[in-house]
């Protein structure tokens, strides 16, 4: 691929916290996504997350370093709740964020109305796969930017971006899960607690492991059991789509949903540049600044090198990955299972 | 389907086994009585410079964390209660009461609360063992994962007379490990 033949994509990676902000611009991002330390994001965990005085500090850090902050403000609010959410939207302005990361459509309504100059982008909670669903957001809510959901192909996402005002944002790297963003209730069926509301998959807080003196490793989530790993066996999330389960018409326990995967599209890249893909997104806000630095140094330096009209030769991801395996998921078919 | 382990995959996989071994080796002679003040000064160093951690802990700061290096003769236990931290050192056979527990090989602990090492990572490949509240492993571990610099420095730092040779064998394991790890 020639350098002309697309423009250089915005790498936009996952920061907890502030140093793994830091690392993450260190290591070559154009932009870092990051949420508060409330249900108004996705990855509302324990020790994760940012408070205002940290969104401030790390601005100036990724800004004075020619990067962008982004903040999302992903999740749904439940009836009753939507100040907070209207808060977070108030402190991303107050604070210099360059774009805020929404999927409710009350979110995004108070966000253009309220801050017609704040740039919005629309995120994968929101399921948006549409040209029609997509356009939508950008008509009446002046959105800039979408996140794709993980189940289109990238012929399918070239084909959208001739029919969309807007950008696209596409998933690179890391967890994923059934592709049903935005609409997943597992978590809440088991244990009372929203992905898309409470901003908690798989809530630390009911999650248990019990190993045996063999090294059987049982993983539980409230009163579920997940999975039962032999003691040679690599591990997944503890999450429902990444459990094997046992039924009466299989005579083996097996993956229902989906298996300890991890995402990557590093040979696809220069497919998805001329699918019209504006920006690369790593998943991860939940991982380690070891892992960010890692993984944003390494599709840096691959997205580099195809703009340069090299081949990309991507460092080895594997030993950062789920199951130590990876998958391009629906990217390349829809028929990857 | 089961996917078999690889056979190691942790930081220091591919490093000479003697230098890997340094550490654990200078900690495993040292007696516990000799042990125990520089752990009280380690917890009191660290809840001194590293406030941020301790507000990231949010309701976790009372909780017991057992923190157990498989191949040391000894495990510890840590209440990071910034007023009155707590880090003390018990032998293995003895009976430890705590909320959450911690357990891998000392020098892939050490990496990874030095940053160099996912523990996700760590996890996935089974080289790190989780009991007991989940929850407040977690909340550590994103907190330990917040310092910036290295907390292994500001512990080593912490040895007194043994922080020379300690400082110095860490520094060629990094070394060692660095051009083989993954991350
Ligand atoms: S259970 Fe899986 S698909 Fe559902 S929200 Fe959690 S990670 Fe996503």
């Amino acid at each position: 691929m020639s350098a002309t033949e697309f423009h250089r994509p915005e790498l936009v990676c996952p920061a907890g916290t502030p140093a793994a902000a830091r690392a993450a611009v260190d290591a070559g991002a154009d932009a870092v996504y990051c949420g508060l330390q409330n249900a108004t994001n996705a990855r509302n965990f324990p020790g994760l997350n940012f408070t205002e005085e940290e969104i401030a500090e790390t601005a100036d850090y990724v800004h004075g370093r020619g990067a962008k902050i982004l903040l999302a403000v992903n999740t749904f609010p439940p009836a009753g709740k939507f100040d907070l959410w209207r808060g977070a939207i108030d402190l991303a302005v107050r604070r210099g964020i360059d774009a805020v990361i929404v999927a409710d459509i009350g979110v995004a309504a108070y966000a253009s109305s309220r801050y017609p100059a704040l740039r919005m982008h629309l995120s994968v909670q929101a399921g948006a796969s549409s040209p029609e669903a997509i356009r939508f957001y950008c008509e009446e809510f002046g959105v800039k930017r979408v996140v794709l959901p993980r189940m289109l192909t990238v012929s399918e996402i070239a084909d959208i971006h001739r029919q969309i005002p807007c950008e696209i944002e596409a998933f690179v790297f890391g967890n994923i899960g059934m592709m049903a963003e935005g609409r997943c209730s597992l978590t809440n069926y088991a244990t009372g607690v929203s992905t898309n509301m409470d901003g908690i998959c798989s809530a630390a807080g009911d999650v248990h492991y019990d190993e045996d003196a063999a090294g059987n490793l049982t993983v539980r989530l409230g009163n579920f059991v997940l999975d039962r790993f032999g003691c040679n066996e690599s591990a997944g999330y503890p999450t429902i789509c990444k459990g094997r389960y046992s039924c009466s018409a299989r005579t083996e326990p097996y993956y229902a949903f989906e298996e300890p995967v991890t995402l990557n599209l590093s040979a696809l890249l220069p497919d998805l540049m001329r699918a019209g893909v504006t920006a690369l997104k790593i998943e991860g806000r939940q991982r380690s600044r070891a892992y960010v630095k890692a993984v944003v140094a390494a599709f840096r330096k691959a997205v580099d090198d195809i703009g340069a009209g090299k081949e990309a030769r991507l460092a080895d991801l594997i030993a950062l990955t789920e199951g130590y395996r990876e998958t391009e998921g629906a990217f390349r078919s829809k028929t990857w299972r | 389907m089961a996917h078999s382990r690889p056979a190691i995959v942790s930081g220091a996989r591919n490093a000479p086994p003697f230098l890997l071994d340094i550490p654990r080796r200078l900690l495993s002679i040292v007696p516990l009585v000799v042990l125990q003040p520089v752990l009280d000064r380690i917890a009191t160093h660290v809840a001194r410079s590293r406030p941020r951690l301790f507000a990231r802990l949010g309701p976790h700061t009372d909780k017991r964390y057992l923190i157990d290096p498989v191949d040391l003769p000894f495990v510890l236990v840590l209440i990071p209660n910034s007023a009155q931290p707590f880090l003390k050192a018990f032998p293995r056979d003895g009976k430890v009461e705590y909320d959450a527990g911690i357990a891998g090989r000392f020098i892939n602990l050490l990496t990874m609360i030095d940053a160099s090492l996912d523990g996700d990572a760590l996890f996935f490949t089974r080289d790190l063992r989780v009991v007991g509240d989940v929850e407040a492993v977690v909340a550590l571990r994103n907190a330990l994962d917040d310092c910036d610099g290295s907390i292994v420095d500001t512990i080593t730092g912490a040895f007194g007379p043994l922080s020379g040779p300690a400082g110095l064998a860490l520094s060629v394991v990094r070394r060692m490990t660095a051009g083989h790890r993954p991350v």
